[in-house]
Protein backbone atom coordinates (compact mmCIF):
# COMPACT_ATOMS: atom_id res chain seq x y z
CA UNK A 1 0.00 0.00 0.00
CA UNK A 2 1.41 3.39 -0.85
CA UNK A 3 0.19 6.89 -1.46
CA UNK A 4 -0.40 6.18 -5.13
CA UNK A 5 -2.60 3.18 -4.43
CA UNK A 6 -4.51 4.90 -1.64
CA UNK A 7 -5.34 7.75 -3.97
CA UNK A 8 -6.68 5.30 -6.53
CA UNK A 9 -9.02 3.87 -3.92
CA UNK A 10 -10.39 7.27 -2.86
CA UNK A 11 -14.18 7.39 -2.87
CA UNK A 12 -14.54 3.65 -2.39
CA UNK A 13 -15.75 1.72 0.61
CA UNK A 14 -12.34 1.54 2.22
CA UNK A 15 -11.40 1.09 5.85
CA UNK A 16 -7.92 2.25 6.90
CA UNK A 17 -6.08 1.35 10.08
CA UNK A 18 -2.77 2.95 10.95
CA UNK A 19 -0.62 1.80 13.83
CA UNK A 20 0.56 5.06 15.37
CA UNK A 21 4.39 5.02 15.48
CA UNK A 22 5.89 4.87 18.92
CA UNK A 23 2.62 3.82 20.53
CA UNK A 24 0.45 0.74 20.90
CA UNK A 25 -2.55 2.59 19.47
CA UNK A 26 -4.40 1.98 16.23
CA UNK A 27 -6.00 4.83 14.31
CA UNK A 28 -9.10 3.72 12.42
CA UNK A 29 -10.67 5.63 9.52
CA UNK A 30 -14.07 4.70 8.13
CA UNK A 31 -15.03 5.39 4.52
CA UNK A 32 -17.63 7.83 5.89
CA UNK A 33 -14.89 10.05 7.33
CA UNK A 34 -15.26 9.00 10.96
CA UNK A 35 -12.02 8.39 12.81
CA UNK A 36 -11.18 6.90 16.17
CA UNK A 37 -8.24 5.43 18.07
CA UNK A 38 -8.16 2.00 19.69
CA UNK A 39 -5.85 -0.29 21.61
CA UNK A 40 -7.55 -3.51 20.56
CA UNK A 41 -7.99 -4.55 16.91
CA UNK A 42 -11.07 -6.66 17.72
CA UNK A 43 -12.87 -3.69 19.27
CA UNK A 44 -11.62 -1.55 16.38
CA UNK A 45 -13.19 -3.83 13.78
CA UNK A 46 -16.44 -3.96 15.76
CA UNK A 47 -16.57 -0.16 15.59
CA UNK A 48 -15.63 0.11 11.90
CA UNK A 49 -18.12 -2.54 10.84
CA UNK A 50 -20.78 -1.01 13.04
CA UNK A 51 -21.01 1.91 10.61
CA UNK A 52 -22.95 4.18 10.82
CA UNK A 53 -23.49 3.68 14.53
CA UNK A 54 -21.28 6.10 16.43
CA UNK A 55 -19.56 7.30 13.28
CA UNK A 56 -19.37 11.06 13.46
CA UNK A 57 -17.17 12.57 10.72
CA UNK A 58 -14.21 14.44 12.09
CA UNK A 59 -10.76 14.09 13.56
CA UNK A 60 -10.01 11.08 15.66
CA UNK A 61 -11.14 11.27 19.22
CA UNK A 62 -8.33 10.17 21.51
CA UNK A 63 -10.50 7.66 23.28
CA UNK A 64 -9.40 4.65 25.13
CA UNK A 65 -10.66 1.33 23.98
CA UNK A 66 -13.88 0.47 25.82
CA UNK A 67 -12.85 -3.16 26.02
CA UNK A 68 -9.94 -4.94 27.68
CA UNK A 69 -6.94 -5.79 25.54
CA UNK A 70 -7.70 -9.49 25.78
CA UNK A 71 -10.93 -10.77 24.33
CA UNK A 72 -12.54 -14.13 23.91
CA UNK A 73 -12.47 -14.94 20.24
CA UNK B 1 -12.05 -17.58 15.05
CA UNK B 2 -10.17 -19.07 12.14
CA UNK B 3 -12.51 -19.58 9.22
CA UNK B 4 -12.99 -23.25 8.42
CA UNK B 5 -15.92 -23.08 6.02
CA UNK B 6 -15.18 -23.09 2.30
CA UNK B 7 -16.00 -20.18 0.03
CA UNK B 8 -17.68 -21.75 -2.97
CA UNK B 9 -18.37 -20.08 -6.30
CA UNK B 10 -14.79 -18.86 -6.43
CA UNK B 11 -11.68 -19.46 -8.52
CA UNK B 12 -8.96 -21.64 -6.98
CA UNK B 13 -5.51 -22.56 -8.21
CA UNK B 14 -5.56 -26.28 -8.97
CA UNK B 15 -2.06 -26.61 -10.41
CA UNK B 16 0.74 -24.89 -12.24
CA UNK B 17 0.35 -25.04 -15.98
CA UNK B 18 3.51 -27.13 -16.25
CA UNK B 19 1.97 -29.79 -13.99
CA UNK B 20 -0.94 -30.37 -16.35
CA UNK B 21 -0.06 -32.34 -19.44
CA UNK B 22 -0.77 -35.52 -21.34
CA UNK B 23 -0.85 -37.54 -18.15
CA UNK B 24 -3.70 -37.27 -15.68
CA UNK B 25 -3.26 -35.21 -12.54
CA UNK B 26 -5.57 -35.66 -9.55
CA UNK B 27 -6.18 -32.86 -7.04
CA UNK B 28 -8.82 -32.56 -4.32
CA UNK B 29 -10.16 -29.02 -4.01
CA UNK B 30 -12.85 -28.09 -1.49
CA UNK B 31 -13.39 -31.82 -1.03
CA UNK B 32 -14.03 -32.25 -4.78
CA UNK B 33 -11.78 -34.88 -6.41
CA UNK B 34 -10.75 -33.30 -9.69
CA UNK B 35 -9.02 -34.79 -12.74
CA UNK B 36 -6.85 -32.45 -14.80
CA UNK B 37 -5.21 -33.08 -18.16
CA UNK B 38 -4.50 -31.42 -21.49
CA UNK B 39 -6.23 -32.24 -24.73
CA UNK B 40 -4.08 -32.84 -27.78
CA UNK B 41 -4.48 -29.21 -28.81
CA UNK B 42 -3.06 -28.09 -25.43
CA UNK B 43 -6.26 -27.09 -23.65
CA UNK B 44 -6.39 -27.80 -19.91
CA UNK B 45 -9.61 -29.51 -18.79
CA UNK B 46 -10.98 -30.38 -15.35
CA UNK B 47 -13.65 -32.90 -14.45
CA UNK B 48 -14.73 -35.16 -11.62
CA UNK B 49 -12.02 -37.67 -10.78
CA UNK B 50 -14.40 -40.57 -10.20
CA UNK B 51 -15.77 -42.97 -12.78
CA UNK B 52 -19.58 -42.91 -12.67
CA UNK B 53 -19.60 -46.71 -12.63
CA UNK B 54 -17.75 -47.82 -9.48
CA UNK B 55 -16.00 -44.57 -8.53
CA UNK B 56 -12.51 -45.60 -9.56
CA UNK B 57 -10.24 -42.50 -9.77
CA UNK B 58 -9.58 -41.57 -13.38
CA UNK B 59 -6.30 -39.99 -12.35
CA UNK B 60 -4.98 -43.32 -11.04
CA UNK B 61 -3.17 -45.93 -13.08
CA UNK B 62 -4.17 -47.99 -14.99
CA UNK B 63 -6.67 -45.28 -16.04
CA UNK B 64 -5.12 -43.54 -19.04
CA UNK B 65 -5.62 -41.09 -21.88
CA UNK B 66 -6.40 -42.11 -25.44
CA UNK B 67 -6.32 -38.99 -27.55
CA UNK B 68 -8.54 -36.45 -25.81
CA UNK B 69 -10.43 -39.17 -23.92
CA UNK B 70 -9.80 -40.72 -20.53
CA UNK B 71 -10.35 -44.45 -20.08
CA UNK B 72 -11.14 -45.78 -16.62
CA UNK B 73 -8.55 -48.34 -15.60
CA UNK B 74 -11.09 -50.53 -13.81
CA UNK B 75 -13.79 -51.42 -16.40
CA UNK B 76 -13.01 -49.21 -19.39
CA UNK B 77 -15.70 -46.53 -19.17
CA UNK B 78 -14.44 -43.80 -21.50
CA UNK B 79 -15.11 -40.06 -21.27
CA UNK B 80 -14.53 -37.09 -23.54
CA UNK B 81 -13.05 -33.77 -22.38
CA UNK B 82 -16.62 -32.51 -21.96
CA UNK B 83 -17.20 -35.23 -19.34
CA UNK B 84 -19.63 -37.15 -21.50
CA UNK B 85 -19.24 -40.93 -21.45
CA UNK B 86 -18.62 -42.22 -24.97
CA UNK B 87 -17.99 -45.91 -24.33
CA UNK B 88 -19.33 -48.49 -21.89
CA UNK B 89 -17.88 -52.00 -21.88
CA UNK B 90 -19.80 -54.74 -23.72
CA UNK B 91 -22.93 -52.75 -24.53
CA UNK B 92 -24.19 -50.29 -27.12
CA UNK B 93 -26.42 -48.17 -24.93
CA UNK B 94 -24.72 -45.47 -22.88
CA UNK B 95 -26.81 -44.50 -19.85
CA UNK B 96 -27.98 -40.89 -20.01
CA UNK B 97 -26.52 -40.18 -16.59
CA UNK B 98 -23.06 -41.43 -17.56
CA UNK B 99 -21.46 -38.02 -17.47
CA UNK B 100 -18.71 -36.51 -15.35
CA UNK B 101 -19.16 -33.11 -13.83
CA UNK B 102 -16.81 -30.62 -15.49
CA UNK B 103 -15.29 -27.51 -13.96
CA UNK B 104 -14.61 -24.17 -15.67
CA UNK B 105 -10.87 -23.63 -16.22
CA UNK B 106 -8.81 -20.49 -16.79
CA UNK B 107 -5.09 -20.72 -17.42
CA UNK B 108 -3.47 -17.47 -16.40
CA UNK B 109 -0.13 -16.26 -15.04
CA UNK B 110 1.30 -19.82 -14.97
CA UNK B 111 -1.61 -21.11 -12.86
CA UNK B 112 -4.48 -23.41 -13.83
CA UNK B 113 -7.49 -21.93 -12.07
CA UNK B 114 -10.61 -24.01 -11.50
CA UNK B 115 -14.01 -22.61 -10.58
CA UNK B 116 -15.62 -24.49 -7.71
CA UNK B 117 -19.28 -23.73 -7.25
CA UNK B 118 -22.89 -24.36 -8.05
CA UNK B 119 -23.21 -21.62 -10.65
CA UNK B 120 -21.09 -20.55 -13.62
CA UNK B 121 -18.42 -17.86 -13.17
CA UNK B 122 -19.92 -15.65 -15.88
CA UNK B 123 -17.54 -12.77 -16.49
CA UNK B 124 -15.74 -13.21 -13.16
CA UNK B 125 -12.06 -13.92 -13.78
CA UNK B 126 -9.33 -14.95 -11.33
CA UNK B 127 -7.14 -12.19 -9.88
CA UNK B 128 -3.82 -11.57 -11.62
CA UNK B 129 -0.18 -12.27 -10.80
CA UNK B 130 1.41 -11.10 -14.07
CA UNK B 131 5.03 -11.14 -12.84
CA UNK B 132 5.06 -14.92 -12.94
CA UNK B 133 5.03 -14.92 -16.74
CA UNK B 134 6.61 -11.54 -17.43
CA UNK B 135 9.86 -11.49 -19.46
CA UNK B 136 11.03 -8.74 -17.11
CA UNK B 137 11.05 -11.14 -14.17
CA UNK B 138 12.66 -14.49 -13.37
CA UNK B 139 10.47 -16.85 -11.35
CA UNK B 140 10.99 -19.90 -9.18
CA UNK B 141 8.02 -21.78 -7.77
CA UNK B 142 6.76 -24.86 -5.99
CA UNK B 143 3.89 -26.34 -4.03
CA UNK B 144 3.94 -27.91 -0.59
CA UNK B 145 0.99 -29.88 0.80
CA UNK B 146 -0.10 -28.62 4.19
CA UNK B 147 -1.89 -30.83 6.72
CA UNK B 148 -3.75 -27.91 8.21
CA UNK B 149 -6.91 -25.91 7.57
CA UNK B 150 -6.46 -23.13 5.04
CA UNK B 151 -7.34 -20.42 7.55
CA UNK B 152 -4.09 -21.09 9.38
CA UNK B 153 -2.10 -20.28 6.25
CA UNK B 154 -4.13 -17.10 5.70
CA UNK B 155 -3.39 -16.02 9.28
CA UNK B 156 0.28 -16.84 8.77
CA UNK B 157 0.70 -14.85 5.58
CA UNK B 158 -1.29 -11.80 6.69
CA UNK B 159 0.98 -11.29 9.71
CA UNK B 160 4.60 -11.30 8.61
CA UNK B 161 5.93 -10.44 12.07
CA UNK B 162 6.32 -14.20 12.43
CA UNK B 163 9.27 -13.98 10.01
CA UNK B 164 11.44 -12.68 12.85
CA UNK B 165 10.89 -15.78 14.94
CA UNK B 166 9.99 -18.64 12.61
CA UNK B 167 12.22 -17.65 9.68
CA UNK B 168 15.24 -16.08 11.39
CA UNK B 169 18.38 -16.63 9.33
CA UNK B 170 16.37 -16.68 6.09
CA UNK B 171 13.93 -13.78 5.72
CA UNK B 172 13.41 -12.66 9.31
CA UNK B 173 15.22 -9.85 11.07
CA UNK B 174 14.31 -8.01 14.29
CA UNK B 175 12.93 -5.02 12.36
CA UNK B 176 10.05 -7.01 10.85
CA UNK B 177 8.42 -7.68 14.19
CA UNK B 178 9.33 -4.22 15.50
CA UNK B 179 7.83 -2.14 12.69
CA UNK B 180 4.17 -1.06 12.88
CA UNK B 181 1.84 -1.96 10.02
CA UNK B 182 -0.87 -0.14 8.18
CA UNK B 183 -3.97 -2.01 7.05
CA UNK B 184 -6.55 -1.20 4.41
CA UNK B 185 -9.65 -3.10 3.40
CA UNK B 186 -11.30 -2.27 0.10
CA UNK B 187 -14.82 -3.56 0.60
CA UNK B 188 -15.83 -2.95 -3.01
CA UNK B 189 -12.93 -4.93 -4.46
CA UNK B 190 -12.77 -7.44 -1.60
CA UNK B 191 -9.03 -6.91 -1.07
CA UNK B 192 -6.98 -6.65 2.13
CA UNK B 193 -3.78 -4.58 2.06
CA UNK B 194 -1.17 -4.76 4.83
CA UNK B 195 2.00 -2.71 4.63
CA UNK B 196 5.17 -2.63 6.66
CA UNK B 197 7.84 -0.17 5.57
CA UNK B 198 11.20 -0.54 7.31
CA UNK B 199 13.46 2.48 6.76
CA UNK B 200 16.68 1.01 8.14
CA UNK B 201 16.80 -2.74 8.58
CA UNK B 202 19.28 -5.58 8.55
CA UNK B 203 19.40 -7.38 5.22
CA UNK B 204 18.41 -11.03 5.73
CA UNK B 205 20.36 -13.72 3.86
CA UNK B 206 17.45 -14.27 1.43
CA UNK B 207 18.00 -10.77 0.01
CA UNK B 208 21.70 -10.27 0.78
CA UNK B 209 22.72 -13.37 -1.15
CA UNK B 210 20.39 -12.74 -4.08
CA UNK B 211 20.95 -8.98 -4.53
CA UNK B 212 24.55 -8.66 -3.36
CA UNK B 213 23.67 -5.86 -0.94
CA UNK B 214 26.19 -5.83 1.90
CA UNK B 215 24.83 -3.18 4.26
CA UNK B 216 21.53 -2.18 5.77
CA UNK B 217 18.43 -1.79 3.66
CA UNK B 218 15.16 -0.04 3.21
CA UNK B 219 12.67 -2.92 3.13
CA UNK B 220 9.04 -2.54 2.13
CA UNK B 221 6.50 -5.31 2.49
CA UNK B 222 3.21 -4.53 0.78
CA UNK B 223 0.68 -7.35 1.01
CA UNK B 224 -2.32 -7.58 -1.27
CA UNK B 225 -4.66 -10.45 -0.41
CA UNK B 226 -7.45 -11.34 -2.80
CA UNK B 227 -9.50 -13.82 -0.81
CA UNK B 228 -9.96 -16.64 -0.88
CA UNK B 229 -7.00 -17.87 -2.91
CA UNK B 230 -4.44 -15.33 -4.11
CA UNK B 231 -1.86 -13.60 -1.91
CA UNK B 232 0.69 -11.15 -3.27
CA UNK B 233 3.65 -9.74 -1.36
CA UNK B 234 5.28 -6.82 -3.15
CA UNK B 235 8.75 -6.72 -1.63
CA UNK B 236 11.02 -3.71 -2.28
CA UNK B 237 14.66 -3.84 -1.19
CA UNK B 238 17.14 -0.98 -1.54
CA UNK B 239 20.34 0.11 0.21
CA UNK B 240 19.62 2.69 2.90
CA UNK B 241 19.82 6.16 1.36
CA UNK B 242 18.62 5.10 -2.09
CA UNK B 243 16.06 7.40 -3.74
CA UNK B 244 12.40 6.42 -3.34
CA UNK B 245 10.28 5.43 -6.35
CA UNK B 246 9.60 8.24 -8.81
CA UNK B 247 6.13 9.70 -9.20
CA UNK B 248 5.72 7.80 -12.46
CA UNK B 249 6.31 4.52 -10.63
CA UNK B 250 9.81 3.84 -11.93
CA UNK B 251 12.14 2.60 -9.20
CA UNK B 252 15.51 1.82 -10.72
CA UNK B 253 17.44 2.06 -7.44
CA UNK B 254 15.62 -0.82 -5.78
CA UNK B 255 15.32 -4.58 -6.16
CA UNK B 256 11.80 -5.93 -6.46
CA UNK B 257 10.59 -9.38 -5.52
CA UNK B 258 7.00 -10.44 -6.03
CA UNK B 259 6.18 -13.29 -3.68
CA UNK B 260 2.97 -15.02 -4.71
CA UNK B 261 1.01 -17.63 -2.79
CA UNK B 262 -2.10 -19.48 -3.84
CA UNK B 263 -3.96 -20.86 -0.86
CA UNK B 264 -6.17 -23.69 -2.07
CA UNK B 265 -8.21 -25.63 0.48
CA UNK B 266 -8.13 -29.34 -0.22
CA UNK B 267 -10.13 -30.75 2.68
CA UNK B 268 -11.21 -29.33 6.04
CA UNK B 269 -7.72 -29.96 7.40
CA UNK B 270 -5.43 -29.96 4.37
CA UNK B 271 -4.34 -27.25 1.97
CA UNK B 272 -2.24 -26.81 -1.15
CA UNK B 273 0.41 -24.17 -0.48
CA UNK B 274 1.48 -22.90 -3.92
CA UNK B 275 4.40 -20.45 -3.75
CA UNK B 276 6.31 -18.46 -6.33
CA UNK B 277 9.10 -15.88 -6.14
CA UNK B 278 9.55 -13.51 -9.09
CA UNK B 279 12.48 -11.06 -9.20
CA UNK B 280 13.39 -8.19 -11.49
CA UNK B 281 17.18 -8.61 -11.14
CA UNK B 282 19.81 -11.23 -12.03
CA UNK B 283 17.31 -12.59 -14.52
CA UNK B 284 19.69 -15.05 -16.16
CA UNK B 285 21.67 -16.05 -13.07
CA UNK B 286 20.85 -19.69 -12.36
CA UNK B 287 22.71 -19.56 -9.06
CA UNK B 288 20.36 -16.85 -7.84
CA UNK B 289 17.38 -18.88 -9.04
CA UNK B 290 18.64 -21.99 -7.25
CA UNK B 291 19.32 -20.03 -4.07
CA UNK B 292 15.89 -18.36 -4.01
CA UNK B 293 14.13 -21.64 -4.83
CA UNK B 294 15.93 -23.52 -2.04
CA UNK B 295 15.57 -20.68 0.46
CA UNK B 296 11.89 -20.03 -0.15
CA UNK B 297 11.08 -23.73 -0.07
CA UNK B 298 12.88 -23.96 3.26
CA UNK B 299 10.86 -21.02 4.55
CA UNK B 300 7.61 -22.57 3.31
CA UNK B 301 8.49 -25.87 4.96
CA UNK B 302 9.16 -24.04 8.23
CA UNK B 303 5.60 -22.70 7.97
CA UNK B 304 4.28 -26.15 7.04
CA UNK B 305 5.90 -27.73 10.09
CA UNK B 306 4.54 -25.05 12.41
CA UNK B 307 1.04 -25.03 10.94
CA UNK B 308 0.80 -28.83 10.90
CA UNK B 309 1.57 -28.73 14.62
CA UNK B 310 -0.96 -25.94 15.17
CA UNK B 311 -3.63 -27.92 13.32
CA UNK B 312 -3.13 -30.85 15.67
CA UNK B 313 -3.43 -28.56 18.68
CA UNK B 314 -6.52 -26.72 17.46
CA UNK B 315 -8.26 -29.89 16.29
CA UNK B 316 -7.96 -31.27 19.81
CA UNK B 317 -9.39 -28.16 21.48
CA UNK B 318 -13.02 -27.22 22.11
CA UNK B 319 -14.91 -25.45 19.32
CA UNK B 320 -14.59 -22.05 20.93
CA UNK B 321 -11.00 -22.11 22.07
CA UNK B 322 -9.52 -18.90 23.35
CA UNK B 323 -6.99 -16.81 21.49
CA UNK B 324 -5.76 -13.27 21.81
CA UNK B 325 -5.53 -10.80 18.95
CA UNK B 326 -3.17 -7.82 19.12
CA UNK B 327 -2.13 -5.03 16.77
CA UNK B 328 -0.13 -7.27 14.41
CA UNK B 329 -3.35 -9.21 13.71
CA UNK B 330 -5.30 -6.28 12.29
CA UNK B 331 -4.93 -7.49 8.69
CA UNK B 332 -5.53 -11.13 9.57
CA UNK B 333 -8.77 -10.22 11.33
CA UNK B 334 -9.91 -8.39 8.21
CA UNK B 335 -9.10 -11.42 6.07
CA UNK B 336 -11.04 -13.71 8.39
CA UNK B 337 -14.07 -11.45 8.12
CA UNK B 338 -13.99 -11.35 4.32
CA UNK B 339 -13.53 -15.13 4.13
CA UNK B 340 -16.42 -15.74 6.54
CA UNK B 341 -18.62 -13.50 4.43
CA UNK B 342 -17.60 -15.29 1.22
CA UNK B 343 -18.24 -18.65 2.87
CA UNK B 344 -21.67 -17.49 3.92
CA UNK B 345 -20.98 -18.00 7.59
CA UNK B 346 -21.14 -14.34 8.59
CA UNK B 347 -23.28 -11.40 7.49
CA UNK B 348 -21.47 -8.51 5.83
CA UNK B 349 -21.39 -6.30 8.88
CA UNK B 350 -20.34 -8.85 11.48
CA UNK B 351 -16.83 -8.75 12.83
CA UNK B 352 -14.89 -11.98 12.90
CA UNK B 353 -12.63 -12.32 15.85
Amino acid sequence: MNARDSGARAGRTVYRIRWLPGTDRLHASCFCGAEREFEDPVVLWDWLLGHPEGHLPGPAAAQDSPAPAAALV
Amino acid sequence: MIVTEFARNQWYVAAYGHEVGRRQLGRTILNEPILLYRTEDGRAVAMADRCVHRRFPLSESPSHLVGDRVVCGYHGFTYGPDGVCVAVPAQQRIPRTARLRTFPVVEQDSFVWVWIGDREPGDVLPPRAPWLVSPDYATVCGMEPLNARYGLLVDNLLDLSHETYLHGGYIGTPEVAETPITTEVDEDAGVVYVSRHMDDAACPPFYAESTGIKGRITRWQDIEYHPPCLYLLHSRIAPVGSPPPADDGTDSHAFHVEVVYAITPSTENSTYDFWAVARDFALDDEKVSDFLRDSNRTVVLQDVTALNTLEQVIAAEPDRYQELSVNIDTGGLAARRLLARMAGSAPAQTAVR
